[in-house]
């Protein structure tokens, strides 16, 4: 064809924009490595020193509190059961991970979804974003992560928290959003300032929402960290690659329910501490 | 005057100026709708309130007294016109004077009651007094006191959603009370309550004016609220006010064909007062008149019992034929010889207590001011009379 159109360089423009960035920032992006790593090696190191039926109890203890003896019977039967497996290690390695990567996508997720909530503005700009975030597939925030942290697990918990980020956002926003009206206007006709009105009545009663958008982020979490090990993220994930790579089915499939059992003791728990906060 | 609107205009849409203006040329509200897409909520509306008075804004959904409402602390923003707060003029106010102005003398109360669901009762009511600062133990003090007068005592750690329909809007109405605000903007406070807890809801707030004495500034779409409420009633329609007046102006006077179709329906017994359907006395018979006197205005008169006043009105007895016959001669005035009156009304006295009254008694019943003093007598003739008369217009 004569009028061909030449291919517009968008793959050559992200990869200087990313060679760029690991060129001049990698103190910044060494110093984040080596901090969170650290940080991670530390929690695992303490989890695993300690002996696992103790962890077991500590868990089980906090379910009861939260959603009563059925669900501590259900989570101790199911720990012990990764325990029994021989993935104790493993399996503390992925939650280790999902905390941190959830506590970090929490707080920056939070305030971002105030902020979505407050100025519409900003809610313009951060939708689209949200969305492509979102529609992006998983494997693709893995490719950056390495030339920004290397290879490992510091590259699992930034895509991590990228992928499992969009829903504390969008939640929170949705939560904040959805504060009826009439209560706006009872806090305004009381003369409330903007923070008194977000911190006496938009949070609190938006909680239960934000709550279900935390849920959702440890969710996407535990999934992206199986998929992060491909880049280097042990635990689980690593259990379920290592059988891909050996065509090993049978230890495929422990990794698997492993990750479905710490997915549900996960989901539970937080989904008690919602409906905790609401009613309380 | 407490509160003063003047012409408030209120246009909802993107360009309300540009509407403004058409309106200022003399267009009408379904002029500006047609041409512009605007909503012209509320139309030139200008009324006050004197300190201490109760005003009940009333009309139809859709008549703008919502937004009217919202217009006066500037929840909603009037689009031209003025609210004045004690004269001083609040239409100037940044956000920051707006927020003080609400804070001091402002208490709000919504019709879905608008509870914080968070929230305690306690800390529900005490969140007028947070937001301004107030100290924790004062706060809760004051919003303890507050409940109790609303009769929420011992419900002070409930949860608004474990509360029926009537006791979350005495923790509104508690919420509004307790920052002790000058002016209370009640918002079809009562409308979403059982016509029965409706009723008891009325009294207590007429009871609780009696002794906290707010200047009150009441929606409502219910007409016999309006004027069981009301020391003054501001009638609404398609966003204008149609006839500002007292509850028995408006009843027997109509300023206008939909004001008189509007009132058709009432039940004028509870509205019409003692004094609306009382004849003039046509005989008394003073202290110092002897028997003898009294007989002959009785007959003169062409009645059977004869009031008995001072100089000034004041009515100390009543004397019936037989005893003026009976101690004619004696040399006694009629004060000796008269018996106390058992069973007179006062001139504010709905109608619907008088049957009661007359009820019990086949003597005409005596009319007296706040003072004592005759001003005429009601019997069962003259009760129906007004009813029916009432009841045909």
């Amino acid at each position: 064809m004569s009028y061909e159109i030449p291919k517009f360089p968008l793959g050559d423009i992200i990869e200087a924009g990313i060679n760029f960035f690991t060129e001049h920032f990698s103190f910044v992006t060494q110093a984040i490595s080596n901090f969170t790593e650290s940080g991670y090696d530390g929690v695992v190191e303490f989890l695993t020193t300690l002996p696992p039926s103790v962890v077991v109890l500590v868990i089980t203890a906090i379910a009861i509190y939260l959603g009563g003896l059925k669900l501590g019977l259900f989570i101790e039967v199911g720990l012990a059961f990764c325990y029994n497996l021989g993935l104790w290690f493993p399996t503390i390695q992925t939650l280790t991970l999902v905390i941190i990567a959830t506590f970090v996508a929490v707080s920056l997720g939070l305030p971002l979804g105030v902020l979505g909530a407050l100025s519409k503005v900003f809610y313009r700009i951060i939708m689209p974003v949200l969305d492509f975030m979102q529609t992006m597939p998983a494997f693709v925030y893995l490719i950056p992560a390495i030339p920004f942290f290397g290879l490992g697990v510091v590259s699992a918990m930034f895509s991590t928290v990228i992928f499992s980020m969009p829903p504390a956002i969008r939640l929170t926003i949705l939560g904040i959003r959805e504060v009826p009206v009439d209560l706006i206007e009872a806090a305004d006709a009381f003369g409330s300032t903007r923070m008194q009105k977000l911190f006496k009545l938009q949070l609190p009663v938006a909680t239960t929402t934000i709550m279900a958008g935390i849920n959702q982020t440890i969710m996407l979490a535990l999934s992206m960290v199986v998929i992060a090990a491909m880049i280097g993220a042990q635990g689980l994930g690593g259990v379920v690659w290592k059988a891909i790579q050996r065509l090993e089915p049978g230890l495929g499939f422990e990794g698997g329910v492993a990750v479905v059992i710490l997915a549900m003791v996960l989901d539970r728990i937080t989904q008690r501490i919602g409906e905790k906060t609401k009613t309380s | 005057m407490k509160i003063e609107a003047k012409n408030l205009i209120k246009i909802f849409g993107p360009n309300p100026d540009y509407a403004l203006d058409m309106i200022k040329k003399g267009a009408g509200k379904t002029e500006v709708m047609e041409k512009t897409g605007h909503t012209v909520g509320i139309y030139d509306v200008s009324f006050g309130i004197e300190e201490g008075e109760t005003v009940v804004v009333m009309g139809l959904s859709g008549s703008g007294k919502s937004t009217l409402i919202r217009c006066i602390n500037r929840l909603i923003e009037p689009t031209s016109g003025e609210v004045t707060i004690e004269g001083e003029n609040i239409m100037g106010h940044d956000q920051h004077e707006l927020r003080e102005l609400r804070r001091r003398k402002f208490g709000m109360v919504f019709q879905n009651f608008a509870l914080f669901p968070h929230r305690s009762v306690l800390r529900n009511a005490a969140y007028g007094l947070e937001v301004q600062g107030v100290p924790k133990d004062e706060r809760e003090e004051k919003a303890r006191e507050t409940l109790s007068m609303v009769g929420l005592e011992g419900w002070e750690n409930q949860m608004p959603a474990q509360l029926s329909g009537g006791m979350q809007q005495r923790v509104g109405l508690a919420r509004a009370l307790a920052v002790d605000p000058d002016i209370l903007l009640m918002d079809e406070a009562f409308s979403a309550l059982d016509p029965l807890i409706r009723q008891d809801m009325q009294d207590e707030l007429i009871k609780l004016q009696e002794r906290v004495h707010k200047t009150i500034l009441f929606i409502t779409h219910d007409l016999d609220e309006a004027l069981k409420i009301g020391d003054r009633i501001v009638l609404m329609n398609e966003g204008m006010v149609v006839q500002t007046g007292t509850a028995e102006e408006i009843l027997t006077a109509p300023a206008s064909d939909y004001v008189e179709r509007f009132v058709e329906g009432v039940d004028k017994s509870r509205v019409l007062t003692a004094q609306a359907v009382m004849r003039r006395t046509r005989a008394v018979g003073f202290a110092n008149d002897g028997p003898r006197t009294a007989l002959h205005r009785m007959k003169e008169a062409g009645i059977s019992a004869l009031f008995v006043v001072k100089r000034d009105y004041t009515l100390i007895g009543v004397v019936s034929a037989e005893e003026a016959d009976r101690e004619t001669g004696k040399g006694k005035t009629l004060q000796d010889i008269c018996r106390p009156v058992e069973n007179m009304v006062g001139r504010e006295e709905p109608l619907n207590n008088l049957i009661p009254v007359l009820a019990e008694t086949s003597q005409p019943v005596p009319v007296v001011d706040e003072q004592d003093r005759l001003l005429g007598v009601i019997v069962k003739g003259s009760l129906l009379g007004g009813l029916a008369e009432a009841g045909g217009r």
